[in-house]
């Protein structure tokens, strides 16, 4: 066998994962992808093993919900033939390996920087001389915006080739909010410390990173987590994406100039996000996951009140969405807005929604099981026209089915309070891989542990890792001026993508 | 139109009407108490995950905190987090609660640059800078101007240009990618102008505190106005801060 299936949070040891030449590596993976609409790259990645690199492909299969893991060691001086040229999906983890450890992938069709990390192999490589695309003609023009934005959000730039008020061509530099946090995850030493660098990945995620983190710890030690510690993470997780996905809709109607849509869904953010906070001091959630413990734990009065919360929060929440989802003036500026089609999404391998939107299943809840969702019987919420309108409709959709997952979850609120003594040290030499479904789309990090049972790699993908190219596709013959909902309408992240 | 009259009727009263007396719900984590009382002081100060606690006396850094509260959990008879969501001020001492003190947090007029209330104290214009944060601060100076907590009515407002503004908000423990663009928006705003930091990754790092790929080195170039801790900060302890640090009385 080229590779070993292993289960969502299940740990191995380093040596069961078969070490291939880079001929074998490449092909086992194109193989395992190609006309394989069910598999999908979650996490390709390399770390330093001496003067060599050591890289790791994780395959997810969804219809036998196994990963498939493989590995390769190579000498960063020599030349490799790309994977990106026969299949577009491994294009930025190709451009992170190369910018990291100086590896030189031939064949590639765009290698550029990826975040500008502290420690690039080439340090003349800077923010200011990003090799921009450019184009000679007299009749475009070049728009140039950010890092800083009109708005209080997150530093990027965003270069646009127009023609007049039409958008031939978006590239997105990142980087910005380059945090060295993988880094970081290996330089603090104490458990509590790399449970708060988790929450700090991205603040708009923190159930779900946290989340990812703690299985991960979790099936590292050894600990198999108790349903109560499940329960209470999928509480959380939907809660997130009930939060996030309402606060979305407002920034929609904020960005087609519709008032009322704007202050109605962002003033209904706020009895969630309060909630979370009665739950456990943080509006965001910071604070609440921790590995092997129930920190704050969810009570009888605490259940009676969410669904107080909830039975105020539906009837406001579907009374607008009637409205806004049936106002012509709306609905002609969401439809056919920033499209991407099922084929770029499947090339590309688009996570979460922005998979969804096109028609492209892809849902760690039903394809990896983790927590509840299995008794949950999760279905995912599919939309085929890939434009600003299938990103709202699954978002009123998604909360919809969040809600009803809540009550359905607040029947059987377990009593009994969990307390492990998680432990600092680890299963030595061994790998270990977490997928949890954030509000964006698919979470995952991995981890390697070294002969004394401490992390020798941690390694973070944030769902925006894959769908920063879908935005930039989906803006291509839009107007300049349906830039923001197109982004809105994605809502990706910067710092979960810069760590 | 009809139906749009019932959704606005259907809003209810949404605006909170006193922002400097207003209860917030639940367990909320704001301005610590520390007793008295004997504990293991080492064993107190490890536990923290941020080294914001210190010994001898037992003292918290609301500067480096990250409110997570497990101090509190562990030591529930030593340390207590109250309600109050008044934490900002304009010295960075003021952020340190020690062993016994239960005095509010505030901005200390005297400190205050003249200019900054007899120009700001009826409208101030800020540019938000982001400079490598997590996004949660973020999401919460956007919440201070959603119609709850509606902070544009004291006259306090994001603007889209430096040009436009009075000040720059900070947020993020200030990445080396970041810190280029973060100074050209300093300069690009006119005099006088403010400096506000939001957030614990901005006062002290966070988290992030001594990873090589920051540089925080413009906080060594510049006097900083205001210190609103938090991870992410509340609402209301933006608005109040502000409030304080424009339009207090000598």
């Amino acid at each position: 066998m080229n590779y070993i299936s292993i289960k969502n949070n299940q740990t191995v040891p380093i040596a069961d994962i078969p070490v291939l030449d880079y001929q074998q590596f490449r092909e086992t993976n194109i193989s395992l992808l190609i006309k394989h609409s069910d598999r999908h790259c979650v996490n390709y990645f390399g770390y330093a093993q001496g003067n060599s690199i050591k890289l790791i492909c994780c395959i997810a299969d969804d219809s036998t919900h196994e990963i498939c893991i493989s590995s390769c060691i190579v000498d960063p001086s020599k030349k490799f033939e790309s994977m990106s040229s026969k299949l577009l999906c491994f294009e930025r983890f190709e451009r992170e390996l190369s910018e990291n450890f100086g590896i030189t992938f031939v064949n590639h069709p765009w290698m550029k920087p990826v975040r500008y990390s502290y420690n690039r192999a080439d340090k003349s490589s800077v923010m200011d001389n990003y090799p921009f695309f450019n184009i000679d003609s007299e009749e475009l023009h070049e728009v140039g915006v950010g890092p800083i934005h009109a708005g209080v959000i997150e530093p990027g730039h965003f270069r646009f080739i127009c023609n007049g008020e039409q958008i031939l061509h978006l590239e997105i530099q990142l980087g910005y909010q380059h945090r060295g946090l993988e880094d970081l995850f290996l330089q603090k030493k104490n458990l509590l410390q790399r449970v708060t660098l988790a929450e700090s990945i991205a603040g708009d995620t923190v159930a779900g990173h946290t989340s990812a983190f703690c299985y991960l710890w979790e099936s590292l030690s050894g600990c198999d987590p108790k349903p109560e510690i499940d329960f209470y993470r999928t509480l959380a997780l939907e809660l997130e994406r009930i939060a996030i996905h309402t606060g979305d809709l407002s920034a929609i109607c904020t960005d087609i100039a519709y008032q009322l849509g704007s202050s109605v869904f962002g003033r209904l953010r706020t009895p969630i996000i309060n909630f979370t906070q009665e739950w456990g001091g943080n509006r965001l959630s910071k604070g609440l996951i921790r590995p092997g413990k129930t920190q704050f734990p969810f009570t009888k009065e605490l259940g009676d009140r969410l669904n107080e919360v909830l039975n105020t929060y539906e009837p406001d929440f579907n009374e607008m969405c009637t409205e806004l989802f049936k106002l012509p003036s709306a609905l002609s500026r969401l439809e056919r807005t920033g499209i991407v089609s099922y084929e770029d999404v499947l090339s590309i391998g688009t996570v979460g929604m922005s998979a969804r939107m096109s028609g492209l299943t892809r849902d760690i809840r039903t394809s990896h099981p983790y927590a509840l969702y299995p008794q949950l019987n999760h279905e995912p919420i599919l939309k085929h026209h890939g434009d600003v309108y299938s990103r709202a409709q699954i978002r009123r959709e998604e909360i919809w089915q969040s809600m009803s997952y809540i009550r359905q979850l607040l029947k059987n609120i377990p009593k009994s309070k969990t307390n492990y003594d998680m432990p600092n040290k680890l299963q030595p030499n061994a790998f270990s891989i977490s997928l949890v479904e954030g509000w964006r789309g698919e979470i995952c990090h991995c981890a390697i542990t070294d002969s004394d049972g401490d992390l020798a790699v941690y390694k973070v993908k944030d769902p925006s890792f894959h769908n920063w190219l879908a935005l930039a596709l989906a803006v291509r013959n839009n107007e300049i001026s349906d830039f923001p909902i197109c982004n809105k309408s994605f809502n990706l992240s910067y710092c979960g993508h810069d760590l | 139109m009809l139906d749009n009259l019932k959704i606005l009727y259907h809003q209810g009263k949404q605006f909170i009407p006193n922002v400097k007396t207003a209860k917030v719900p639940g367990i909320f984590r704001g301005r610590p108490i520390i007793s008295t009382q004997k504990v293991n002081e080492t064993e107190l100060a490890n536990l923290c995950p941020m080294h914001a606690i210190s010994s001898n006396p037992v003292a918290i850094d609301l500067g480096k905190c990250t409110f997570c509260g497990e101090c509190a959990l562990q030591y529930p008879e030593k340390i207590k987090f109250t309600t109050d969501y008044k934490i900002s001020t304009n010295e960075r001492e003021r952020l340190i609660v020690k062993e016994g003190d239960d005095f509010a947090i505030e901005v200390n007029p005297a400190a205050v640059r003249k200019e900054i209330r007899q120009i700001f104290g009826k409208s101030l214009k800020l540019r938000q800078v982001s400079a490598g944060g997590d996004n949660s601060c973020e999401w919460e100076l956007n919440a201070a101007n959603n119609v709850q907590f509606d902070m544009s009515r004291f006259g306090i407002e994001f603007v889209a240009s430096p040009r436009h503004a009075d000040g720059i908000a900070i947020t993020g423990p200030i990445t080396q990618n970041m810190a280029k663009a973060l100074e050209i928006a300093y300069n690009a705003t006119p005099d006088p102008k403010v400096i506000v930091l939001v957030g614990t990754d901005a006062i002290s790092g966070g988290i992030f505190a001594g990873s090589p790929a920051l540089d925080r080195s413009f906080l060594e170039n510049h006097k900083v106005d205001l210190y609103i801790p938090g991870n992410p900060t509340h609402p209301l302890t933006i608005i109040n801060g502000l409030l304080d640090l424009t339009r207090k009385k000598r």
